[in-house]
């Protein structure tokens, strides 16, 4: 094995600021995204979508369609007999719709023509006739409704599952708190707005053999979908994910226009394009659930919380989606960010007739960390505490398991709680300021990676390849996608790190499923670790066969072979060395081609109940934030001044990436606290059945414009993990997650008013203010939490209660669990 | 993309023969001078016309002129609108409405002959044709409904524009010029209530200048009410302007509602309050009040019609404190999100 010393100290790359390698090629506008490509012979595709929120199709007749000039095929649902959708338990989804239309916006006939604009004249030439049926339009209405239901798996009716579980006696440990705290709260739905809109261009070989080059974050995903709508072997297919303008979540799932394209080349043995409108990217939707919360929550005169009940509710819109994973992640993440000795949750998604949601950056988890946080900053109001010291004592212990058995490891949130509290002068402001200003503090942790795949496999989630040969050139190859955030960075930098040479001599080919092993894509904050610790294992074995060559021609030990400036070199006398590029000629002459793989995969989970693949990750990141707000009391309007973030990235890979992540996660976050909401609108039911969206527009969804972002101060903290690739943990998420309750937290230190809903609108401020003038309850929020009923809820005891990390439904399990109980919940808050 | 469905686009370099065009073809002509908002309407079908005449190249709609008063050439765009110091001087709230409309980027392109003309704007007709379809139409655009007010028989989009509130306070004048005739028009009488009608400008006349008379002693001021810092259409403006004695005695006024009706709103009633008073708090507070009734916002904007109505006494409150001298600019930047001016 050759000398390795990884440290801060004799890091070359890691760790140093740099510009990132695609920046020239994206700034210059050089970077090929799938928009920008156009083959010879291209065709161009349309969709024709449903003008109706929901009803059954009765005849689809394209003759006219297909008789227009230029047009080349017209597709309908027929031609695609197979479901397919992104989790295996929620094959909801048809390329093209057969029987039914689930929303306005489902796509029920394509257009394949020389050109865009006839594709699209050839649209209005189709003529489909619906029987229409009720309109779902809300959750409240999806709870209700007996008729018709838009998917005919759901649990019943319209909702589409419900969930319970319990992870101790969580009605005991209420009981017995000092307090119990009762909050509902509504988080609005909204999108994902990349820059990007989808596009998609198929092209078919003559063999037979099928590319489809696509903003996709998750080729492997794509790869898969496409071998199952279209019933063909995967080894025939190929997925090149190009470069996303941004995915945020919105690019994760397969989407209908890629099988349709693909097949329609297929057909015309030619290439088919398509690229969606703005309105188009709204309808694929998956963006944030709306979802609204009601925690219980029991905390002793100390600030120590004993339990907490969370109730989720969640509008699902008309597919399946990732909504069951979404489900989970409202309530699963929850023990993470602080120590909870017991927690029970019950969570429930309902089907409505609007576009589907799905995963956005945080993938449910921002809604009840909204929750949580702004209950805390209830609690140390009510109790006296001040917010900062009350969560510093909830911190739970490093290397722990969380009550729902989740393995936690480095927990930087003292130190990034510390770090905003000095820098923000929080003890000089906080209660301080006039009327009118005010701070408000929240914090957050999000995993670095799904520890469980979509699909269940025992293979590695990430492998990397590498090819070195006498050029002195190395390529490596990794499924992952850049979708913006850097990861062919992360790639090359980790790879030029440990081979000791320079970005620029590092080639990556990257989220192509003919060329790269398996990524499983840009989702979950999973990229830098996984591919990251594939790619170091490659790296290092590489470096081992060029040690190993190299020693015995320089007859020098090989533990003292060092790599560093392009010289392979005896690290007690550097003198004795060769250049990166002789080193690999010795190790072509020893080895024959050079080729190295490296490949990962999460650490097995402690949870063993059913249900407990979602959660589980290598390691957690942890984010603390302060929002300094101005309100103005006569229109309610908020300005946030300043944002003062501390993220803990266990090592920061390059300092400039991880500030831009956490500065892009700061703008979505005051965006979702002030503005952004993808709404629907429902006509009046006596006069129409309609149901739009409200704003599938870049005008009307309102998101920041530079005018509008606040000041961001930025603090890094490093702790290296040792799950994490030289140590690193996710950014990509995380800093999102405080943002809202912060800015929230902030404006009832600003007026003393609580709005428990997000957005947080003038209109909703200046409501709760006039509410304070008049002398009542200043708080704008939902009144209550439907009624539902749970199944009986998966009892899991916490690992300190003697827990081993199985459900125990048994009754006499339970019991003989709860006779030791209380003891061990006394031992697990001395602890702390 | 959204693609432009075909047009024919004939480029006249002189007025009269742009609407010698106008003339000859009648109502399937649309004149088009930035085209910064009528060529997106156009990829949304919400106007369909077969013949694009462009005022682009006629060099005369480009003049700026200050010998006596002001006089603007419609197809000034508002970039160079704003780079003019002596308007920023002279006629203040025009300056600051030019200064925030839309973005700089299509302010560049953006013509004040274009954003007088400003079609009206709703949140049921500003959408694709696919969404409108989905709703069966609206009044405004093939349909039978005005979905923001079912029981009206007029549409009810919502005026938009940003220069036409503050041209009105400062008593702009615009020439209408036809084939065979040429007239000029209070920019107060230019719009009618009615959101699908909204122009009293005949369909073959070409609006080729605006005239601003000699200000003496008038000061005047645009607030803007929006969600964001740019882009944003407003969703209330006040424009108000002041003529004052030596002593600060009011001899005329002018106060304009934008974006609160299908037609900027001058109100009479302030004018008459505010002669020959001070701009003390009670006199600033009443024509608050006074204007507040004017306002008709509807839920075919960005937020609440409520809550869009209640800004109302306070924007007015802001612009007539500005006027009196007040500093508000810490105000300006943080409530109407304006930057400049």
């Amino acid at each position: 094995m050759s000398h390795r010393e990884y440290s801060s100290d004799t890091f070359r790359i890691i760790g140093k600021p740099r510009v990132r390698i695609d920046a020239l090629s994206k700034v210059t506008g050089q970077t090929l995204f799938a928009d920008d490509i156009s083959l010879p012979r291209m065709l161009h595709c349309k969709l024709l979508r449903s003008s109706l929120p929901h009803a059954l199709i009765e005849t689809v007749d394209v003759s006219r369609a297909s008789a227009h000039p230029g047009v080349q095929l017209v597709l309908t649902g027929e031609d695609f007999p197979v479901e397919y959708g992104i989790l295996p338990v929620s094959q909801d989804e048809r390329p093209l719709c057969r029987d039914k239309v689930r929303f306005v916006g489902d796509p029920v006939a394509a257009v394949i023509a020389c050109d865009e604009q006839t594709a699209c004249e050839a649209l209005s030439l189709i003529d489909v006739s619906y029987q229409p049926l009720p309109t779902i339009a809300t959750v409240a209405e999806a709870l209700q409704a007996t008729e018709a239901p838009l998917q005919n798996y759901a649990e019943e009716h319209n909702i589409h599952r419900r969930l319970a579980y319990s992870f101790g006696d969580v009605d005991e440990a209420l009981a017995q708190a000092d307090h119990v705290f009762e909050d509902t709260f509504l988080y609005e739905g909204n999108t994902h707005m990349a820059m990007e809109q989808h596009a998609s261009v198929a092209a078919t070989d003559p063999d037979g053999r099928v590319t489809l080059w696509s903003s996709t974050q998750c080729p492997h995903y794509v790869h898969r979908a496409l071998a199952k709508a279209l019933e063909m072997p995967a080894a025939h297919i190929r997925v090149i994910a190009c470069p996303n303008g941004g995915g945020f979540g919105g690019k994760t799932d397969p989407f209908n226009h890629e099988i349709v394209v693909t097949k329609a080349s297929m057909l015309l043995g030619r290439p088919v394009k398509i690229c969606l409108t703005r309105q188009e990217v709204f309808y694929c939707h998956r963006g944030r659930h709306q979802v609204t919360m009601k925690f219980r929550t029991g905390v002793n005169n100390d600030g120590k919380l004993t339990g907490m009940h969370l109730q989720t509710l969640l509008d699902g819109g008309a597919y399946g989606s990732y909504g069951i994973a979404s489900t989970f992640y409202t309530t699963a993440l929850q023990p993470v960010t602080y120590q909870l000795p017991r927690y029970s949750w019950e969570a429930c998604r309902v089907f409505t007739n609007k576009p589907p949601s799905g995963p956005k950056r945080g993938h449910g988890t921002p809604q009840p960390r909204f929750g949580q946080e702004v209950q805390l900053d209830k609690i140390a109001e009510k109790l006296q505490i001040d917010p900062a010291k009350l969560r510093l004592g909830m911190i739970a212990p490093a290397n722990s398991l969380t009550c729902n058995f989740l393995k936690v490891g480095t927990i930087g949130l003292a130190e990034c709680i510390d770090r905003v509290v000095s820098r923000s002068g929080w003890k000089d402001k906080h209660k301080k300021l006039p009327r009118g200003r005010g701070v408000g503090l929240a914090c957050g942790a999000y995993m670095s990676g799904a520890g469980t795949a979509i699909y269940w496999n025992k293979m590695p989630h990430s492998g990397v390849q590498i090819k070195l040969d006498r050029s002195g050139a190395v390529t490596v190859y990794c499924g992952a996608t850049d979708v913006g955030q850097g990861s062919d960075d992360v790639l090359v930098s980790l790879v030029t790190e440990v081979l000791g040479i320079e970005t620029i001599d590092v080639k990556c080919v990257t989220g192509d499923t003919d060329l790269t092993p398996v990524d499983l894509g840009s989702y979950s904050s999973r990229v830098t670790l996984m591919m990251g610790n594939a790619a170091i294992e490659a790296a290092e074995r590489a470096r081992d066969l060029i040690a190993s060559a190299v020693a015995e021609k320089l007859e020098i030990a090989v533990d003292h072979i060092g790599f560093a400036e392009r010289l392979v070199f005896d690290v007690e006398d550097p003198n004795r060395n060769m250049t990166f590029q002789q080193a690999v000629i010795c190790a072509e002459e020893k080895h024959g081609t050079m080729a190295t793989t490296g490949s990962y995969a999460p650490p097995k989970s402690a949870a063993r109940f059913p249900g407990g693949g979602v959660g589980p990750s290598p390691t957690y990141s942890y984010t603390a934030a302060v929002a300094e707000v101005e309100v103005d009391e006569a229109s309610g309007v908020v300005e946030v001044t300043r944002i003062y973030i501390a993220h803990d990235i266990g090592r920061s890979l390059n300092p400039v990436q991880v500030e831009g992540q956490v500065i892009g996660g700061v703008y979505m976050g005051v965006g979702e606290a002030l503005m952004e909401e993808s709404g629907s609108r429902r006509l009046p039911p006596k006069l129409s059945d309609a149901l739009v969206h409200d704003n599938p527009s870049m005008l009307e969804y309102k998101t920041l414009t530079m005018h509008d972002m606040p000041e961001v101060c930025v603090d890094i903290i490093e702790n290296p993990d040792p799950n994490g690739p030289f140590g690193a943990k996710e950014v990509g998420q995380g800093p999102l997650l405080p943002i809202m309750p912060a800015i929230a937290n902030a404006i009832f230190d600003a007026v003393g008013v609580r709005v428990d809903e997000v957005p947080i609108t003038p209109v909703k401020v200046l409501k709760a203010l006039e509410m304070q003038a008049a002398g009542h309850d200043a708080r704008v929020g939902p009144k209550a939490f439907p009624n539902i009923e749970w199944p009986q809820a998966m009892f899991v005891l916490p690992p300190w209660e003697g827990g081993d990390g199985k459900a125990s439904n048994r009754p006499e399990r339970k019991r003989a669990a709860k006779m030791h109980t209380m003891d061990k919940v006394k031992g697990a808050s001395e602890q702390t | 993309m959204m693609r432009l469905p075909p047009f024919r686009y004939i480029a006249p370099t002189s007025v009269s023969e742009a609407a010698k065009i106008l003339k000859e073809e009648g109502p399937c002509a649309m004149l088009v001078a930035g085209g910064t908002d009528l060529l997106a309407n156009m990829k949304r079908g919400q106007q369909t016309p077969e013949i694009l005449i462009s005022l682009s190249n006629i060099k005369s709609l480009h003049d700026v002129s200050n010998s006596s008063g002001l006089t603007l050439g419609a197809g000034l765009t508002l970039g160079s609108l704003l780079e003019n110091d002596s308007i920023r001087d002279s006629h203040t709230g025009l300056w600051q409405a030019a200064g925030v409309v839309a973005t700089p980027l299509l302010r560049n392109t953006a013509t004040i002959g274009g954003n007088i003309c400003l079609d009206t704007r709703c949140s049921y007709y500003n959408q694709n044709e696919d969404w409108r379809k989905a709703i069966n139409n609206c009044l405004k655009k093939d349909g039978d409904t005005c979905w923001v007010a079912t029981t009206s028989k007029t549409c009810r989009a919502v005026s938009s524009t940003d220069t036409a509130p503050a041209l009105i306070s400062l008593g702009a004048r615009v020439r209408l010029v036809s084939a065979d005739a040429e007239r000029i028009v209070e920019m107060k009488d230019l719009y009618q209530d009615d959101g699908a009608n909204y122009l009293q400008r005949h369909s073959n006349e070409v609006l080729t200048e605006v005239i601003l008379e000699p200000l003496v002693g008038w000061r005047s001021t645009y607030w803007k009410l929006r969600r964001r810092g740019s882009f944003d259409f407003p969703i209330l403006s006040v424009a108000a302007a002041v003529q004052t004695d030596g002593g600060g005695t009011i001899e005329d006024a002018r106060i304009v509602l934008g974006a609160v009706s299908s037609l900027p709103l001058l109100s009479t009633e302030a004018t008459e309050f505010l002669v020959g008073k001070k701009l003390d708090d009670d006199v600033i507070e009443e024509t608050g009040h006074i204007m507040a009734k004017l306002a008709k916002p509807r839920g075919n904007t960005d937020l609440t019609p409520i809550w869009r109505k209640k800004m109302v006494p306070s924007f007015v409150n802001h612009a007539l404190r500005e006027l009196r001298g007040d500093d508000v600019r810490e105000l300006r930047k943080r409530i109407a999100h304006q930057a400049r001016g």
